[in-house]
């Protein structure tokens, strides 16, 4: 394994190693007394990947292997199921109505926020930061609590024929509220670090305001408004427990794929439930994909801070 | 007109339009879909009395998954601590092959979903799984035990610290590195003494993030846990069973210690944050 510390330009590092390869060229003895030496990077490197092999690697490889563990035929065999299909579509029904709620409220808020100055902006960032800091179980609790059994909303809607708990209202509410922050603080840094100056000036030109924002705004963000959408959606579809406490677990209704995994696997059909994980799994991946060649191809465009 | 600058005004003045109504549209969205069903949580357990709540607070079934969930969630982050500064460290520091693809792998927590997690690792860690079966010579069992719970939550919890570190990490100052190795200290000296303490702040926040996230932490865990009550049942869990016997007030008593206790950490993360930029000129 090739390994060498990363100068970061410094004079000083490009001073002493070029000193020490006219006295001796190549042997490595001397000591870069700003980094560590090589049998020590050799270590910290071997640990840190061995860590991330066993915490990270090992989950993912087995989540395929189970899924293929009595080969590709059963693999198909369990996937071709009327629930699981059933359970792929309502979960892309509700990644289809929440994803893009949330991709406007992102944007409005993130105008408002970052394209002006008023009293208690910091607050209202906290306060859209919240749900990050709220248990999923909680997610789900807090509309249970509102549209339950026990609630004033609850039997009122259902007198007019209205079902929101163990129906498709109810799970894209809680959805919303757990990926509610996604597109909103990706977008703020960005549009506070991009300032007004641009809008600025299209308006003094005579641009409307809808222009300003479709020909100048949109244009400037929309590497970063993909980026909060790809993470929005990601977790849409792969949310578990906040969904979890408002579905109802009706098998073929209002199963998404995370609860039908559950489902599958308490009933010890562990093929299946690896086969649907491994859908869930490809989803991450190309998730996570899509984000690497957006950081690397529009780094600049999208904000490094709000990374999370 | 004069300008009068001590005049109080909530927004200043700017040609850009749109302003009111979209701060109003955030604001009614914002409250519909989370400040408003959150204070749900806030009137129920109101509603309960003083007496009432802390009778089913003080619950002994309660108080254990409350222990159980931030104990397992404490030494998680703290296994994190130490994992994510050393891998955020290698990634910064050194150069192999693969390094940007492991370095994009370390957000794999993020984007897989809890469910499928939980699975996989309950597969690997039962006694007749790929590590299971490595540690169940040993004595030691994993899966279905408490410890279980500590390894989901590691996962879960891992790109909290590195995310966090990295970047600082990053803009630390390499003269200061220099200096210190004029001045005759050792790697190790330099390492301990100049580079830990300027990256402490991020340390800390990445740690608080890491600890609210695993405490709140459903998915990922009911798999591998086992959930014996008063052994490796978590708080979330305790939620969904008291919902599941319709014990909405008891339900709504965990999720409110769990709120108070959330919104603390919220607030001491800010902190954090708020006091090393001060002191240190960039924020975790």
């Amino acid at each position: 394994m090739v390994l060498e510390a990363t100068h970061h330009m410094s004079v000083a590092d490009d001073l002493s190693a070029g000193r020490a390869e006219k006295i001796k060229p190549r042997d490595g003895k001397r000591p870069n007394p700003v980094s560590e030496s090589f049998g020590a990077k050799v270590a910290l490197t071997g640990l840190a990947l061995a860590f991330l092999a066993l915490v990270l690697l090992l989950p993912l490889l087995a989540v395929f292997v189970e899924a293929f563990r009595k080969g590709p035929a059963e693999f198909f065999l369990s996937l071709n199921d009327p629930d699981t299909f059933s359970a792929i579509r309502l979960t892309l029904t509700v990644a289809a109505i929440a994803v893009p709620l949330n991709l406007v409220f992102g944007v409005v808020a993130a105008w408002a926020i970052a394209k002006f100055e008023f009293k208690g902006k910091a607050f209202l960032t906290t306060l859209i930061d919240l749900p990050f800091s709220v248990s999923p179980v909680i997610s789900g609790l807090v509309y249970v609590l509102l549209f339950g059994a026990g609630s004033a909303l609850g039997p009122w809607l259902k007198s007019y024929g209205i079902e929101i708990l163990f129906a498709l209202p109810g799970i894209v509410l809680a959805t919303m509220f757990v990926t509610f922050p996604f597109v909103a603080r990706e977008l703020i840094p960005l549009m506070q670090e991009q300032g007004t100056s641009e809008e600025e000036a299209a308006l003094s030109l005579g641009a409307s305001g809808w222009q300003t924002f479709w020909y100048v705004t949109l244009p400037n963000i929309k590497w970063g408004l993909l980026y909060g959408v790809l993470l929005c959606n990601a977790r849409a579809m792969g949310e578990f427990g906040a969904v979890s406490v408002v579905s109802g677990h009706i098998r073929g209704l209002t199963n998404t794929m995370p609860l039908h995994v559950e489902i599958l696997y308490n009933e010890y059909n562990f093929v299946a439930a690896f086969a649907v994980a491994t859908l869930l799994a490809g989803l991450a991946l190309v998730t996570l994909v899509l984000k690497s060649i957006l950081e690397y191809r529009y780094g600049d465009e999208i904000a490094a801070s709000a990374k999370h | 007109m004069t300008y009068a600058p001590t005049r109080w005004r909530f927004r200043q003045p700017s040609v850009i339009p749109g302003f009111g109504p979209a701060l109003g549209f955030t604001i009614a969205y914002l409250s519909l879909i989370v400040l408003i069903p959150l204070s749900g949580i806030a009137l129920r357990a109101a509603a309960l009395g003083w007496s009432g709540f802390w009778a089913l607070a003080t619950d002994e079934r309660t108080l254990k998954a409350l222990e159980i969930s931030f104990g397992a969630s404490l030494i998680a982050a703290i296994v994190n601590v130490v994992f994510g500064t050393l891998v955020a460290w290698v990634l910064v520091r050194y150069r192999f092959p693969g390094r940007r693809l492991i370095d994009a792998a370390v957000d794999l927590p993020f984007a897989l979903p809890t469910a499928v997690a939980g699975i996989a690792l309950a597969a690997i860690y039962a006694p007749n799984g790929w590590v299971g079966s490595l540690l169940a010579p040993l004595g030691i069992k994993v899966a279905f035990t408490p410890l279980g719970i500590i390894v989901a939550l590691i996962f879960v919890g891992l790109p909290f610290v590195v995310r966090t570190v990295q970047p600082v990490m990053e803009e630390i100052d390499r003269d200061v590195e220099e200096a210190a190795a004029t001045l005759g200290a050792t790697r190790l000296q330099t390492v301990r003494r100049v580079i830990l303490p300027g990256l402490m702040p991020a340390i800390l926040t990445g740690f608080a993030l890491s600890f609210a996230r695993a405490v709140g932490e459903y998915g990922s865990v009911i798999f591998i846990a086992g959930n014996i009550p008063y052994v490796s049942e978590i708080a979330p869990l305790l939620i969904v069973i008291r919902l599941e016997e319709f014990n909405y007030a008891g339900a709504t008593a965990i999720a409110a210690i769990m709120l108070v206790i959330s919104f603390f950490m919220l607030f001491a993360i800010n902190l954090v944050q708020t006091w090393s930029r001060r002191r240190y000129g960039y924020g975790a």
